[in-house]
């Protein structure tokens, strides 16, 4: 019977290929007990420095310290919790952090009564409809869906609504909304459905499997965006002297920039055992995370100064400022996953 | 009560991002008329859901019979969340509203209204109608607090029927009551600044 065995053929293809290991082993755990033992640590550290007189500390910056401390937990938590119930869970609580990202993002963006239905559709269809996509592993579909199809959908549905008024701005800032806050972060747990090598597959030479799991190597990007951030901000306050941009972000200075690069890249090196990378790469790969991360942190910037709020105002001052925590993750997720999937993976 | 109820108000805080922010005005069980702006149907719901559960169960919103009496869905929330249905059509004048809402408080009960009369289109606020100055009249022991809701109008703005899930956020103010000789045309005026001030607060 042709038929038949034409119809089962690509299961049978399906079927023989490796799936991606997302256990947590032990590298996985290793890292995210230094993680978690480092944030313990600061979480005293911390405490202890709330407790001091105002003379000798600067009440402000604790403050700002703990909070940050405090969204460390949360994100470890979340990581850890998605990555022990399997990569479906991961992507949905990464669709969840999305999903309230670009709640912020709306909230903070004035759009009109025509945007509405142009709304319904980002918030409902597109936004679930992406982490569906990379649930299921559909590169292809979820790579142009938000970028194409979304970016075209948007103009077209206002266009419908009849109100002309500041068209392409308010095109833009949906626009802009979907791809930063959904189409980039989603690349993060899509770095759990790749097949991981430890060098470039080329034909004819037999491909060779990383041992390791791919969970690992998510918490060490994540690991590595949220240092980078740390680093940039301290080298900024060490020897920060060149402001980059001063109208878009006062204490961002490129001191602060190439010394928290280098030192993302350093830690990066250290931590290539946690990767597929090796020690050689694991260095500059950890670099351009840290690149992306400061385009990231400035783009966030400069939408905020366009709105002229430092915080968010009273509408979004009772919860977390999510997009502020994630907007370098978001800017660094689809660079590190392009570069896994092209140099460390089998592609499929 | 409705096992429903505080399912109800969950969804409604959830699908709003509602922050509450007690400004100059501590939650009390004390007998009061919350007063508000008026730009979207989920107003009243909101609003009552963001309460503390123990004020929730003692406030009853003031709603329109026009709209909230219409197809079971919106007769069974109005139900849950206890409203007070009032025919903006049809006023008698021996069955007046005002007389309506202090029969129905009794001596327990607090109000949300929304003095405004109807969802406002605009960007500032409405003149507000005669209701508060006459409630305050009849009833000056009760607290006039002036209640400031953002962005709702957005979550579901006027002619649409499917919600944005946005954050939005609510502001309580100071409380306020009727002046002695103090005229209906300043009271409404210094009902509705109260409110018109917390915006910016």
């Amino acid at each position: 019977m042709p038929h038949a065995s034409l119809s089962l053929f690509p299961f049978a293809i399906i079927a023989q290929l490796p799936l991606p290991n997302v256990r947590l082993d032990p590298r996985t755990n290793i890292l995210l007990g230094t993680v978690v033992g480092i944030l313990a640590l600061a979480y005293f550290v911390g405490r202890a420095l709330r407790r001091q007189p105002e003379s000798t500390a600067n009440p402000a910056v604790i403050r700002t310290l703990n909070l940050r401390i405090r969204a460390w937990w949360m994100m470890c938590v979340i990581l850890i919790a998605g990555l022990w119930l399997g990569p479906v869970a991961t992507t949905v609580l990464f669709g969840l952090v999305s999903f309230w990202a670009l709640r912020e993002f709306i909230t903070m963006t004035p759009t009109r009564r025509g945007d509405h239905r142009t709304l319904f559709w980002s918030f409902i269809v597109f936004a679930p409809l992406q982490y569906v996509l990379v649930a299921l592993k559909a590169y292809a579909i979820y790579t142009i869906m938000i970028p194409v199809y979304a970016s075209l959908f948007v103009p077209a549905r206002i266009a419908i609504s009849g109100d002309p008024k500041r068209f392409l701005e308010r095109v833009a800032k949906i626009q802009a909304g979907l791809l930063i806050c959904v189409y980039c972060l989603s690349h993060a747990p899509a770095i759990l459905s790749l097949v991981l090598t430890t060098r470039p597959t080329e034909p004819n030479v037999p491909v060779e499997y990383w041992e390791g799991s791919n969970a690992s190597v998510l918490f060490f990007f994540v690991l590595i965006v949220q240092l980078n951030d740390v680093f940039q901000y301290m080298w900024s306050q060490l020897l920060g002297k060149h402001v980059i941009a001063p109208q878009i972000n006062a204490s961002r200075t490129w001191e602060g920039l190439i010394g928290g690069t280098l030192s993302t890249m350093l830690t990066g090196m250290l931590l290539w055992w946690a990767t597929p990378f090796g020690p050689y790469w694991a260095g500059p790969i950890a670099g351009a995370v840290a690149l992306a991360g400061f385009a990231g942190s400035m783009t966030m910037s400069g939408i905020k100064r366009d709105r002229g709020v430092e915080d968010y105002g009273t509408l979004v001052s009772g919860h977390a400022g999510v997009r502020d925590r994630i907007v370098s993750l978001c800017f660094a997720a689809p660079v590190f996953f392009h570069i896994t999937r092209f140099f460390f993976s089998t592609m499929q | 009560m409705n096992l429903t109820v505080p399912l109800l108000a969950a969804i409604a805080k959830l699908l709003s991002g509602a922050t509450m922010r007690w400004h100059e005005c501590q939650p009390d069980t004390c007998q009061r008329v919350y007063f508000a702006n008026h730009t979207s149907h989920l107003d009243a719901l909101v609003l009552w859901s963001s309460l503390p559960g123990e004020i929730r169960d003692l406030t009853r919103p003031v709603a329109a019979k026009d709209y909230w009496s219409k197809g079971i869905v919106r007769q069974y929330i109005a139900k849950s969340f206890n409203a007070i249905l009032i025919d903006r059509e049809e006023i008698k004048v021996h069955q007046s509203p005002v007389d309506l809402m202090i029969r129905e408080i009794g001596t327990s009960h607090s109000l949300i209204v929304f003095p405004e009369g109807g969802r406002n289109p605009g960007e500032d606020l409405q003149e507000f109608k005669s209701g508060l100055y006459y409630l305050s009249k009849k009833r000056p022991d009760l607290e006039l607090v002036p209640v400031y809701i953002d962005n709702l109008n957005r979550v579901l703005p006027r002619g649409e029927f499917l919600p944005v899930p946005l954050l939005s956020c609510i502001t309580v103010g100071a409380p306020m009551w009727l002046e002695p000789k103090e005229s209906k045309a300043d009271f409404l005026k210094r009902a509705r600044d109260a409110v018109r001030r917390l915006k910016d607060v």
